[in-house]
Formats: C-alpha cells, sequence, structure tokens
C-alpha cells in the first residue's frame, strides 16, 4: 500500500426507536476511518499525484470495511458518503485529492452500483475534530429520504502531520422519514439524480 | 422493576498499527458497545432504583457479545476491559452507577471469569458528552502495559431522559508499551491485582 496508515476504526450504528415510537427495522449505518501520514504536509507540493492514488487504494478498503461492519451484501446498501480532515500542516487541497479524483471508483465497484455522486465534506483540523459525512442515495441523489449525515471522530486524530478518511454506508434512510419527495421505490438509477 | 427500553447502539472498532514507532506485528484492537436507553428514573428522586440492575443484565450480557464478535468472535483474545456509563440532564450520577454490576457481570461471564475489578468512569451530560473510558487487564489490574483508555460518546445522546451504557474490551496492550512495571507474563491472575 502507498498510504501509511496509523489507525483504523469502524462505527455502526443503529437507531431502534425515535420518540418512543419503534424504528422498524432498526435504521444502521456505518463508517470506516483510517488515520494516514500526509506525504505533503508541512511544504507546497504542485503534484499531488501520489495522495490520489492512495484516495484510490483507501476507497476499496474503507467500502469494504465499512460494509463488513454493517454486515450486509455489498449490493444492498442504500446510501453513502465520504469525507476527509487535514490535519494543521496539510492543506484542504490535499484532501481534495484524496476524495475526489480516484476514490469513486472502487467504492462503486465493492457496492456494484453508484450512480450517483457520493456526497463528501472536508476540513482541517486538529486532533478529535468532528466530521460530519454527508450521505445521499447512492443510485439518485433526489431520495428525500436518505439526505443524511454522520458524525464520526477520533480524539487522538488527525496529528499535524496526518490525514483522516472516512467513508459511510447505510441499509436504510432516515429514521421515520415523512418530509416528502421522490421515494426509493420511484427511482430509475440510470442518471445518478432520480 | 421497569423494562429496559433502547433507543439506538453504537459499536466502534479501532485498528491500531503504530503511534509514530514501529510498526505492531499484531495490531491492537480496541472496541466500544454504546447503547442508548430511557431512564426510568429522570426527572425526580427515586429512593429505590436498584432493582433496574437485575434488569439491565440481559442487556450487560448481550452487550459483552456484542463486543466480542466486534473483535473476531473469540474471547480469547479480550485482554483489557472498562465500562462507563453518561447519564443525560434530568437523571442522577447514582443511576449511573446502576451499571457497575451488570455491565461488569456479562463481560465477567463471557471472558470466563476475568478477574479484575471492571475500572469504570461515570458522568452526568448532555448530548455528544465524550467519556473517558479506563482500560486494565481483565485478570491482574497492576499490568502496566494494559492500562489504557478509550474515548467514546454519541453525537444525539444522551437526550435528558436518557443513559448512555458502555462496555469496552481490548486485545493487548498499548501499542508502543515501555514504561516497566508488572508485566503480563508475570502475573499470578489469582486476586485480580497482580
Amino acid at each position: 500500500m502507498k498510504a501509511k496508515i496509523r489507525k483504523i476504526a469502524t462505527f455502526v450504528e443503529e437507531t431502534c426507536t425515535e420518540m418512543g415510537r419503534a424504528v422498524q427495522p432498526p435504521t444502521r449505518r456505518a463508517a470506516a476511518v483510517a488515520v494516514i501520514e500526509n506525504p505533503c504536509a508541512g511544504k507546497y507540493v504542485e503534484d499531488l499525484t501520489e495522495l490520489m492514488d492512495i484516495g484510490e487504494e483507501l476507497g476499496e478498503l474503507l467500502t469494504q470495511r465499512a460494509v463488513t461492519a454493517l454486515g450486509i451484501p455489498a449490493n444492498t446498501v442504500e446510501s453513502y458518503g465520504k469525507a476527509a480532515a487535514v490535519g494543521e500542516n496539510g492543506e484542504l487541497e490535499h484532501a481534495a485529492a484524496i476524495l475526489h479524483p480516484k476514490l469513486g471508483t472502487p467504492v462503486r465497484k465493492v457496492l456494484g452500483k453508484g450512480a450517483a455522486l457520493i456526497p463528501s465534506s472536508k476540513k482541517r483540523g486538529g486532533l478529535g475534530v468532528v466530521l460530519d459525512i454527508p450521505l445521499g442515495h447512492k443510485d439518485a441523489a433526489f431520495v428525500r429520504s436518505h439526505f443524511d449525515g454522520m458524525e464520526v471522530r477520533m480524539n487522538d486524530a488527525p496529528r499535524a502531520n496526518e490525514i483522516m478518511i472516512a467513508i459511510a454506508v447505510t441499509d436504510s434512510g432516515r429514521p421515520l422519514p415523512r418530509v416528502g419527495g421522490l421515494t426509493k421505490d420511484q427511482i430509475k438509477g440510470e442518471d445518478g439524480l432520480r | 422493576m421497569p423494562e429496559v427500553r433502547v433507543r439506538k447502539k453504537l459499536t466502534t472498532v479501532e485498528e491500531i498499527f503504530h503511534e509514530g514507532g514501529p510498526i505492531a506485528s499484531t495490531p491492537l484492537h480496541r472496541a466500544a458497545v454504546l447503547v442508548v436507553i430511557q431512564n426510568p428514573f429522570a426527572g425526580r428522586y427515586v429512593e429505590d432504583i436498584a432493582g433496574f440492575m437485575d434488569d439491565l443484565k440481559p442487556l450487560g450480557m448481550e452487550m459483552a457479545s456484542g463486543l466480542i464478535s466486534a473483535l473476531g468472535g473469540d474471547a480469547r483474545v479480550v485482554k483489557g476491559y472498562g465500562k462507563g456509563a453518561i447519564v443525560g440532564s434530568a437523571g442522577e450520577l447514582e443511576h449511573g452507577a446502576l451499571w457497575h454490576v451488570p455491565g461488569g457481570y456479562g463481560m465477567r461471564e463471557l471472558l470466563g471469569g476475568a478477574k479484575a475489578i471492571v475500572s469504570s468512569s461515570k458522568k452526568v451530560g448532555g448530548p455528544g458528552a465524550r467519556l473517558d473510558v479506563p482500560i486494565t487487564h481483565i485478570n491482574a489490574s497492576y499490568v502496566r502495559s494494559h492500562l489504557d483508555a478509550m474515548e467514546v460518546g454519541v453525537t444525539d445522546a444522551p437526550r435528558s431522559d436518557e443513559i448512555v451504557l458502555v462496555l469496552v474490551m481490548t486485545t493487548g496492550p498499548r501499542v508502543h508499551a515501555r514504561v516497566g512495571g508488572l508485566k503480563a507474563s508475570e502475573m499470578k491472575g489469582e486476586d485480580g491485582l497482580r
């Protein structure tokens, strides 16, 4: 692997009730987060190819980890999202290099499909910084029940010369969705939007 | 006594390869399971609360079993443990103390009668409150290499009338443990201390 990984964490959330009402079946989602050394920390680097290649590796690794943690077949994942936090000696552009050029293809390969844009967020921050990973339906971005977000953080990352990269997957949308819009059983899933 | 009403569950697993030093031949795993329950005593002073400990025992077993599964399913890999609770603002610290017996019971039972006291922390806090859960060796509290802690929390819990219950297990010493003291290989494991 090109990525020098210090640690990997997975988070699995299961919501059973909301405001006293049962969520049946419970909504479940998982995130996998890697903490890696930032090879471009502390200096201006024009060519970010190395980070793009790392993004490709992590796209596969973290999607597999998240799906395994969720414990469902990869092709039944309903929504997804990605995010990165760069330590203080790095640039926001480093997060962009990991997330955008090459990370998505292996994610979609693991999941079997993924016509929609993978929603993303990025930031620079210190240890314990909170990453809000945006979530959207993997085949049709307009599915309103699946607009969501998942918060992850690690108290000891990112250090100044590190980057924290997260991929989240779900088996469902929000618990008890009831604000209308396109529903998952209405989608075509061809253009990634509807 | 009241039934245990679960709103949500969160499982976190960390796999730690290094912390700036040599890469571990066997990565350290740390896992936490957090369950958000309704606090049946919130909002008023209730004198007689102790019976709820028995009600929590099945949940303690379920959480301990879930942790072992998250660490690969073999209880023999578990070398450290800890527990904790975060009580929402309409409850008392004493409600968190209800977790001592059922939390410890479940882990000891499934870890083959672990000898050491299960170290713990608790607090009253709002949604997103973080808790540092102390960790010690399961059979001898003085094993210095295994003294550790894991920071945990749930973004949207505890609400005022909820309690977050936590169990934590680890598979070994701190990744670069080197400050001496009693070694795991030297302990007797009879009195729970050495």
